[in-house]
């Protein structure tokens, strides 16, 4: 068996989807005739998944930061409590740790056990960081995955590898830019991608095309 | 368990290769798994350390060659099959044969929406005081449940430091098999590359996990 060769033969994948398309409905009537769940109450956290969380989230928290030391050092001593006061922000549950990059070192969060994220800060995660290759080489390889994702620190940086293995939920905090002083926070904001979040990536430099 | 999911360390499963603008889900299908698993979750079906367990115990060729969402599915339906709130017959005929089982919180609708939408709370009162303190040397145990544990392989029988302490938790060794919360004092504990991958491991690495401290011994 070849999971691989599964995913990629579109003609195969076709007729695999509809099975599983049939199964999964099955199951909601199933869960319906017995009443254990509204239907359009499905539809609801769906709609709340993806209207409700997203990056902007850890981005607006990502700016804060860059621009209020006092809000900095709240959030890197009790990452909860400082989003909390932000009442823009989705509400966050209270185990989140931020951890923050500097010249000398970067940090990199993984779940190698399953797929823990920080979904109130960046969202539902994308299917590289629950999948195999990730979850396998980040804690043995980090310079390596980041390679694939175009990413080259220096040499003589330290890694620091989180591995997600219990509620806990790390956001990395990465270096503002160069070239944006005097920015607003929304400017900044604009600026925080969700693998800078993730340590898998940079913020986007001031200027450059996106 | 040791199963297929523990993968930290693992070779041979090749690039991580990112998708761009990659959407929220694939298909339909994978937002209604999401939205079943989170409902029947809440309504009191099962907590989140007994759903993982039921996806680690897919068959590992299952486990490897399905989709996360798949995965989720064939989860979901075997943990509500064995914890009695649907039968098989059910599934056989695509609709509800069997009669209901009651659900701890009854039934998900739409007023329970704003609930899930914040991330539960596994903070406890402390049972007993912390063993360890930031600055100690701990090793992670060489123990091998074969039910759910958070202690990945790679780091049992290896020396790391702790780092900081998170308070009491929830124990899913515990919770997973439905054996109540046994909250434990929980740690970060940092490795050395070198420490869990030999002498040539990259210098400039250290890997932390969340530790559990039945999961750890003085060092």
């Amino acid at each position: 068996m070849t999971g691989h060769d599964h995913d990629h033969h579109h003609d195969h994948d076709h007729s695999e989807l509809s099975e599983t398309e049939l199964r999964v409905r099955a199951l909601e009537t199933i869960l319906t005739e017995k009443g254990y769940v509204d239907p359009a109450a499905l539809d609801a956290i769906i709609q709340a998944y993806e209207t409700k969380i997203g990056p902007h989230n850890g981005a607006q928290v990502v700016a804060k930061a860059w621009s209020d030391p006092a809000f900095k050092a709240a959030l890197l001593a009790d990452a909860s409590k400082a989003v909390s006061t932000l009442g823009h922000v989705s509400r966050v549950g209270d185990h989140l740790v931020a951890v923050e990059n500097t010249p000398q070192r970067h940090n990199m969060v993984v779940c190698t056990l399953c797929s823990c994220y920080p979904w109130e800060m960046l969202g539902l995660p994308p299917v590289w960081y629950k999948a195999a290759p990730y979850r396998s080489r980040a804690v043995k390889d980090p310079r390596g995955v980041l390679a694939d994702f175009g990413v080259s620190l220096p040499k003589e940086t330290e890694i620091r590898v989180w591995d997600s293995t219990a509620e806990t939920r790390f956001l990395v905090l990465p270096m503002r830019p160069a070239g944006t002083d005097g920015w607003s926070e929304q400017q900044l904001a604009d600026l925080v991608t969700r693998d800078s979040m993730i340590g898998t990536g940079f913020p986007k430099t001031p200027g450059a095309p996106s | 368990m040791n199963g297929v999911h523990d993968m930290g360390g693992m070779d041979g499963f090749g690039k991580v290769e990112p998708e761009a603008n990659e959407p929220m889900f694939h298909t339909e299908w994978e937002a209604r798994v999401l939205a079943m698993v989170r409902a029947m979750g809440a309504a009191g079906a099962f907590n989140i350390d007994t759903s993982r367990f039921y996806r680690e115990t897919l068959p590992p060729p299952v486990y490897l060659s399905s989709s996360y969402y798949k995965k989720w599915f064939l989860g979901l339906e075997d943990l509500l099959i064995d914890k009695g709130y649907i039968a098989a017959r059910d599934v056989a005929a695509g609709h509800a044969v069997e009669p209901a089982k009651p659900l701890k919180h009854g039934k998900f609708t739409l007023d329970d929406i704003e609930r899930i939408m914040v991330r539960g709370r596994f903070g406890r009162a402390a049972p007993a005081p912390a063993k360890f303190k930031a600055g100690d040397r701990v090793r992670a145990r060489n123990i091998h449940p074969a039910t759910h544990t958070r202690l990945p392989r790679y780091v049992r029988g290896h020396v790391g430091v702790v780092e900081r302490d998170h308070g009491c938790h929830v124990f899913p060794d515990s919770a997973a098999m439905e054996a109540g919360e046994n909250p434990q004092w929980l740690y970060t504990v940092v490795f050395d590359g070198a420490e869990l991958w030999g002498p040539d491991a990259d210098p400039t690495v250290k890997i932390s996990i969340e530790a559990f401290e039945p999961y750890l011994e003085t060092a």
